[in-house]
């Protein structure tokens, strides 16, 4: 392997990372705030890659560039209605109640979703490229990459890194949710509510996931079954980082989305191992992951 | 122990009794139980096939049925798992009581069904896998192939490849990370050895089944430059790679060679450019250059089309066969058995050796010695016509069944690593589009 | 809740009869019993955790342990009998349970269920990717092995499979029922009630976390060998957290409280299935899903709890 094959590796690993960063700090988020693992986070995404791909096919031929908007507007209708109703109805009545029911609730709902997927949409792959031909391609040593891929996706996945910090620890809303992360008893005793800020971090988890989806559907075909793989690959980025952890997220993302390309690149028989083999070592010797601190919770 | 032995006699005994009250009297129906994929990936393949099926059997009990005798069709979905799948089967096979079943699309389902239906003695037609070996390492009495296999469908692609672009040096293979993906590979690459041993082959990718993307496979194979790039890959996943790969101009860059890319065309449309190879799983195609201008055909695919919304694609050739090759054998059974209704096994004796034509192609024969279906092959290259939204084929060939089959009784492979390079040279009729 | 309440052995045994007699009546339930039953000794595993207040989210890696043991056999010794694949099964699972329980039993709830997760996904990364010795997604075939030297035909197999798994079934049941009435059942449950208390008392939660873990290891095993050898298939499908996410569910379903809950919930989730699969085609999930939902919000002790919440004593369930 010589340094050109490494930068484009670098090159399809980073574009990688950007979309599993994006699922997987939502459910990070989630299980930082709530301590649930939600396990319909993949159907979430899959649900934000159909719908975007409805709409920009919708959309498209009035505008082509309205397609965008309409990328981002599908991710908050999924945050919203299925993420808030996840929240408000299955996982509220739950609450201290044991773990085990609410991540089984939440598998509940994967199932639910996928085969309203199904009945939705249908089983025919779904292609909505429109938002990815709009922008060009950049070549980089002879070999041709779409800009929304190298660049577009990675800097919507450092934005939201950003925007997370910033809202976390510079608004109201943001100190509120950690005040409640850190401690919900203390937090309710000065008047906080508590269950605003669950379903609110929902919410903004569940647009996370719904976002990664929407980004996704033009790149790749939309269908049955996708949400399934999602969930798993992006719980083992999470679990890797340490649930809760934004910036150890992103930083995990990255490490298996260039291991995965190199591995691609050298020996690819084993691209599929990479982000589970990498979790289990991790967890072994770190099992609050690499960026979790032992008791400190934080987000 | 007791009670164990004590149990199976009871169940020996529920069994017999249900085994002989077969009627030799003509039923009312002709029951036929059918996996298909209606959801998982290869839906794609499935629900198109389901269409088809509905619309024969409409089709065949307005004309009488076979024998005097309309059809009725029970569905079990190959997508729900295995245990659905096989718990389902063994249902339709003893609760209703079928009376032939086609099985199935995937391999990985005939491998598993093929011994159940040998077990529950009922007549089976593997109507649209394609793993070579299931008929190859036993004689099975209840189980026939009515279509080829992926011997003779790869064997025809690579033909044409070669027929068609004799200088290529080097070649690389993305495939689906399953059975068929590398059994196909396994095909292609040992008679490219065989009759073109100085080519050489740059990257041997499979990513798994139902990966959602492709960019890094893509660009390794931007900076390997391969002469040639084979996928066999199918459905979902053979949209998302060849997209990816024309968006970045890979398609452009080397030669595509699309196995089964035949029922892809329609749903690529204009991402789909021109001059790439595809194969077809047999001589489909909805304007088969030879029946093109065949009433029958043409009712049949206008019919199609008006009921789905697309052109038939060849899982849905696939099944006619397997209806007109059910209705030869029960005709000629009725025939030999002086015109009454036959037993099931009368049924499965005369199965072997029939020859039967849909109309929508050349006749296929199910070869008696290990029920393998001879069936021609089509591959064509893509081309824009006027008046399509998407690619049509063009200078296809049509390949004999007879000439590119694995004799019976000689594994494929050992058959292929046979071949010479003068193989190529055998003589196949070309089309061009008017 | 007291797992020895009267009316839930009686229904027990009315299950247990109505699947050695059922089948007899209508021949394709004998494959769906024995379903049924092979996923309720896996479950039992669950079920045993669950005590522990633990959840596995990876089981399924012990259940694909056992259905490949047999398959490997099979593939390359040949031949092979029921009785040796189970015991093989089974003390394989066992083995692959110490191992990977000498790993997890030092972590508690979510983190024990992540480096199942982790350690399941792997192995199914590996079924899936070795395709020369796992012939990768598609599975191995399981050849009809013989019982004790006995070779049956096909007919009469799918009865003495049902057999074989109800025996082992109600073995397993009884077992796991004195078991959890034992000593070391009742130091099973303090891990979850107060895990420290139990240290004080000089007991190592550990070795007794992973005393339950090997044993649901084995049962996950046996019940994983039946499926392969009632489907004749092992996929590595079997290993996929889909699969250990239906076990839990299942023991969810059926209820914690009791052994019984296991077999009351796996005959529920493979009726609903197959019925489901069959009448209305493409919605079983939805149906599962929803049947789900409202036995967590409404009856979070699971279909074992309602009876006797209602002190209904007829349902077999199913």
């Amino acid at each position: 392997m010589n340094s050109t094959l490494a930068i484009l590796a670098i090159l399809d690993g980073i574009s990688y990372a950007a979309l599993v960063f994006l699922v997987s700090v939502g459910l990070s988020l989630i299980f930082g705030v709530l301590r649930v693992v939600n396990v319909a986070h993949g159907s979430l995404y899959a649900f934000g890659a159909y719908l975007a791909a409805t709409f920009s096919l919708a959309i498209a031929p009035i505008s082509p560039w309205l397609t965008y908007p309409a990328l981002l507007a599908a991710s908050i209708v999924i945050g919203v209605v299925c993420g808030g109703f996840i929240e408000r109805f299955l996982l509220r009545p739950l609450s201290g109640q044991e773990d085990v029911l609410q991540l089984l609730i939440t598998f509940a709902a994967f199932m639910i979703m996928d085969n309203l997927q199904r009945l939705i949409w249908g089983v025919q792959p779904i292609f909505a490229a429109e938002p990815l031909r709009l922008l060009p391609n950049v070549a980089v040593f002879g070999v041709s990459y779409t800009s929304y891929q190298v660049i577009l996706l990675p800097g919507v996945a450092l934005a939201t890194l950003f925007g997370l910090r910033y809202f976390l620890r510079r608004t109201l809303l943001g100190a509120v949710i950690l005040a409640v992360t850190e401690d919900r008893e203390a937090s309710t005793a000065i008047g906080i509510d508590a269950k605003r800020v669950y379903f609110v971090t929902f919410v903004i988890g569940a647009s996370l996931a719904a976002l990664g989806g929407a980004l996704a559907s033009p790149t790749t075909s939309l269908v049955p079954g996708m949400g399934a793989d999602m969930i798993v690959l992006s719980f083992a980025v999470a679990a890797t980082a340490g649930l809760g952890q934004i910036e150890g997220t992103a930083l995990t993302a990255l490490m298996i989305g260039l291991t995965r390309a190199f591995v691609i690149y050298l020996q690819p028989e084993f691209e599929v191992l990479v982000p589970y083999l990498l979790m289990v070592l991790v967890l072994l010797v770190r099992p609050f992951g690499l960026f979790g601190a032992v008791q400190v919770r934080k987000i | 122990m007791q009670f164990l032995k004590a149990a199976v006699a009871a169940g020996l005994v529920v069994v017999t009794f249900t085994g002989t009250s077969l009627a030799q009297s003509k039923p009312s129906e002709l029951k036929i139980g059918i996996t298909t994929f209606l959801s998982g990936p290869a839906s794609v393949f499935g629900v198109p096939a389901k269409a088809a099926a509905e619309m024969i059997a409409e089709d065949l009990n307005k004309k009488g049925g076979i024998g005097g005798v309309p059809v009725k069709l029970s569905f079990i979905d190959e997508g729900a798992g295995g245990e659905a799948l096989v718990s389902n089967y063994r249902r339709v096979v003893q609760d209703e009581k079928v009376d032939a079943t086609f099985a199935s699309i995937s391999s990985g389902s005939c491998t598993q069904l093929v011994p159940v239906a040998e077990d529950l003695k009922v007549m089976n037609f593997m109507w649209d896998c394609g793993a070579a070996s299931i008929l190859e390492t036993k004689k099975y009495r209840y189980n026939f192939r009515t279509q080829a296999n992926g011997t003779p469908e790869m064997l025809a692609v690579l033909l044409y490849l070669l027929k068609t672009k004799p200088d290529f040096k080097t070649i690389a293979v993305v495939n689906q990370d399953y059975a068929w993906g590398r059994e196909s590979w396994e095909i292609f690459s040992t008679a490219l050895k065989a009759m073109k041993p100085d080519v050489q082959v740059v990257a041997e990718l499979f990513p798994k089944f139902g990966a959602p993307d492709y960019s890094t496979e893509v660009s390794r194979l931007l900076a390997l430059r391969p002469d040639v790039v084979l996928t066999t890959s199918w459905g979902g996943d053979l949209d998302t790679l060849v997209r990816q790969a024309g968006q970045r101009g890979l398609l452009q860059q080397s030669t595509f060679v699309l196995g089964i890319g035949e029922s892809s065309i329609q749903r690529l449309g204009k991402d789909l450019p021109e001059g790439l190879i595809v194969g077809a799983r047999g001589d489909h195609w909805f304007l088969h250059p030879e029946k093109k201008n065949d009433a029958a055909f043409k009712a049949f695919n206008e019919a199609f089309k008006a009921k789905t919304g697309a052109w038939p694609i060849y899982p849905v050739y696939h099944m006619a066969q397997a209806f007109k090759a059910l209705q030869t054998a029960y005709d000629k059974a009725i025939k030999s058995n002086g015109g009454n209704w036959p037993t099931r096994e009368q049924v499965v004796d005369a199965t072997g050796g029939t020859e039967f034509a849909t109309g929508f192609g050349r006749p296929i024969t199910l070869r008696p010695e290990d029920n393998q279906g001879l069936e021609a092959q089509l591959v064509g290259v893509t081309k824009s016509v006027p008046g399509y939204d998407f690619k049509l084929l063009d200078n296809i060939m049509i390949f004999d069944p007879k000439m590119i089959t694995n004799p019976a009784g000689v594994r494929s492979v050992e058959w292929l690593k046979t071949l010479k390079p003068d193989f190529v040279k055998m003589d196949v009729p070309t089309f061009k589009a008017q | 809740m007291s797992g020895r309440i009267k009316p839930v052995t009686t229904i027990a045994l009315i299950f247990f009869l109505v699947s050695a007699v059922g089948p007899l009546l209508v021949s394709s339930w004998a494959t769906l019993f024995a379903l049924i039953l092979a996923k309720g000794i896996v479950v039992l595993g669950i079920i045993l955790l669950l005590q522990a207040g633990q959840v596995s989210f990876g089981h399924a890696m012990f259940f694909a342990t056992g259905a490949y043991t047999a398959a490997f056999w099979g593939k390359y010794v040949g031949g092979g009998d029921i009785v040796l694949f189970i015991a093989l099964g089974g003390i394989t699972s066992a083995v692959f349970g110490l191992i990977v329980g000498l790993f997890v039993v030092r972590y508690r709830e979510i983190f024990f269920g992540m480096l199942n997760l982790a350690f399941s996904m792997v192995l199914w990364s590996l079924l899936e990717k070795m395709f020369h010795y796992t012939n990768g997604a598609d599975g191995i075939r399981v050849p009809r092995p013989a019982l004790l030297g006995l070779s049956f035909t096909p007919e009469t197999f799918q009865y003495v499979i049902l057999y074989v798994s109800l025996l082992i079934a109600v073995v397993a049941f009884y077992g796991v029922q004195r078991y959890l009435d034992s000593p070391l059942g009742h130091m099973l449950r303090a891990i979850k009630s107060n895990e420290t208390r139990l240290e004080y008392l000089g007991t190592s939660a550990r070795r007794v976390l992973l005393i339950g873990y090997v044993i649901s290891a084995f049962l996950g095993g046996i019940g994983g060998t039946l499926v392969a050898i009632i489907q004749q298939i092992a996929t590595p499908e079997f290993g996929f957290w889909t699969k250990s996410g239906e076990f839990v569910f299942i023991a969810i379903l059926g209820g914690s409280a009791h052994a019984f809950g296991a077999f009351a919930g796996a005959a529920m989730f493979e009726c609903v299935r197959f019925y489901a699969a069959a009448h209305l085609a493409d919605t079983w999930q939805l149906i599962l899903g929803v049947v789900l939902i409202v036995i967590i919000l409404y009856a979070p002790n699971g279909l074992i709890a309602l009876r006797q919440r209602y002190g209904q004593a007829k349902q077999g369930g199913h």
